[in-house]
């Protein structure tokens, strides 16, 4: 057990807790036949942290993130945010779907004010405005998504996250839709936003190179029930060459971790 | 090029038109009137007054089933398709009506209503109401769950969730629900008025036999709700033209 603890506490971690897992565990019922699906989860993150959940796909690590935001409640065990319980979605932690999560029936201007429905008109425009800008939408304001390309309607998406300026990102594989150009380019605005607002992203993802470009930590999952294997700190700083030592020592350490050789 | 695709099926009504006309003229047994015999009954309706007035009362039966049946079943289709415990207990009902056609309603409608138009008015009501129901609890069900928990996930209450996420996420399938709907009220209120009432289109083609074999009076009727369906079909399509709601799941 201490053993474990030394594993999941954030030992490169000056700040304080922002979200806490306590033995978090999740069993689903399918066909009267019960499914493990997390298994006693522990883990901290940081404020302003940005963490990676890796795992294979189907792992749970999706479970894991919508539990931590609220829309499933899990079968025994916590999370807390800033020490409370968390009992459900809330708009100071917004999560990203895949590029799927735009709301079609509204422009671009629309759907980034979706959230600000209780401001003040002038405040809504103002910071719509500034949304549309960060992240290079200007000139499509009054575009419908099914118009926009699938970047386009990624970094929408996360612009009406931030709109509602949320402490906190869940991110559930947002770039996993897109070619591999534009993921390159969206991780870079992401990397981009984050240095300037500075919340707390909890990023799910099943590719080892975005997790070592993006995370300062990476929590690496095992295949279902999910445990926690390992948490790898990535102590390079940003901009990173992804062709440095460190870089691919940190990387090769996962993939052995995950047990996959990486010659094809 | 524009000006031809445009002019093509005028030729070819055109054609069909002469080709009529000419089987009309080779054949002495009488089958069926002439385009020319149909247009004299048009002349013959309107010098009369009536063609109007029918018309007028068909679309007063029609739009009344139609609206109440659009009233009551969107929002209740809305709500059976949000509570699965509610699709449960109506679905067996709803599945045992459906089959039975609105038209065996008809001695129902007239005991319970007379001969009139709330006669008529109530069996295009039952004729619009279940396949909108269920078209409003598919639309529901349809619904991608990440509209739900984005909404959810901003803060919205129960009421501003369906106001704000429910209700436009359903729309477009709506619009194609009502579409379907009014068609099947503009074919139930011919039948009804055949038998329940003595006024409108289905009368007219009714009378005009009953009164003297006047084929030209039936097939002028036949032609006048031909064109006010496609009139109904063509206002009620250009609502899908919406911007906001001129899209579906399967572009995404």
């Amino acid at each position: 057990m201490s053993s474990m603890e030394a594993l999941v506490t954030p030992s490169a971690l000056q700040t304080r807790t922002k979200l806490r897992a306590e033995h978090v565990n999740m069993v689903f019922q399918r066909d009267g036949q019960k499914m493990a699906v997390l298994e006693d989860i522990n883990l901290e993150v940081g404020d302003g942290e940005f963490l990676c959940l890796l795992g294979p796909s189907g792992c749970g690590k999706s479970t894991l993130l919508n539990t931590m935001a609220g829309f499933l409640s899990p079968t025994s065990g916590e999370i807390k945010v800033d020490g409370e319980v968390v009992r459900g979605p809330d708009p100071r932690r917004i999560f990203v779907f895949q590029e799927r999560g735009v709301f079609p029936w509204l422009t671009v201007e629309g759907n980034i004010g979706f959230g600000l429905f209780k401001l003040p008109r002038q405040e809504r425009e103002r910071r719509i405005a500034h949304y549309i800008k960060m992240v290079g939408l200007e000139g499509f304001e009054k575009t419908y998504p099914p118009e926009l390309s699938g970047g386009m309607k990624q970094r929408l998406e996360v612009a009406r996250a931030l709109a509602v300026n949320p402490d906190m990102l869940f991110l559930d594989e947002p770039f996993g839709a897109l070619d591999s150009i534009t993921r390159l380019i969206m991780r870079g605005e992401l990397l981009r936003i984050w240095e300037a607002e500075r919340k707390t992203i909890i990023f799910v993802t099943h590719d080892i190179d975005e997790a070592v470009q993006l995370a300062d930590r990476v929590v690496v999952m095992s295949a279902r029930p999910a445990k926690i294997q390992q948490i790898v700190t990535i102590d390079i700083p940003h901009p990173r060459d992804i062709s440095s030592p460190r870089y691919l020592e940190l990387r090769d350490g996962i993939f052995k971790q995950i047990g996959l050789a990486h010659k094809v | 090029m524009n000006l031809r695709v445009r002019l093509r099926p005028i030729l070819f009504i055109a054609a069909l038109l002469a080709a009529w006309q000419i089987a009309i003229h080779r054949d002495s047994v009488h089958l069926l009137p002439g385009p020319w015999g149909v247009i004299g009954g048009i002349a013959d309706l309107v010098r009369h007054g009536v063609l109007f007035k029918y018309i007028v009362a068909s679309l007063f039966r029609v739009t009344w089933g139609f609206v109440l049946a659009v009233v009551l079943a969107v929002p209740l289709g809305l709500a059976i398709g949000w509570y699965r415990r509610a699709e449960m207990a109506f679905n067996p009902i709803i599945q045992l009506l459906r089959p039975i056609s609105p038209l065996a309603w008809i001695p129902i409608a007239i005991l319970w209503f007379g001969v009139g138009d709330m006669a008529a008015i109530f069996l295009i009501f039952l004729g619009c109401f279940l396949p909108l129901l269920l078209t409003a609890i598919n639309a529901v069900q349809s619904v991608p769950a990440v509209y739900i928990n984005a909404g959810r996930n901003f803060g919205l209450s129960p009421f501003e969730l369906i106001y704000r996420v429910l209700y436009p996420a359903v729309t477009p399938q709506l619009i194609v629900g009502l579409r379907i709907t009014l068609g099947i009220a503009w074919l139930v209120v011919v039948a009804a008025e055949m038998i329940a009432v003595n006024s409108g289109l289905g009368f007219l083609i009714v009378d005009a036999r009953n009164a003297g074999n006047r084929y030209d009076l039936v097939v002028a009727g036949m032609v006048m709700i031909g064109i006010i369906g496609l009139l109904l079909d063509m206002g009620i399509r250009s609502l899908g033209n919406i911007k906001s709601s001129r899209w579906s799941y399967s572009e995404d």
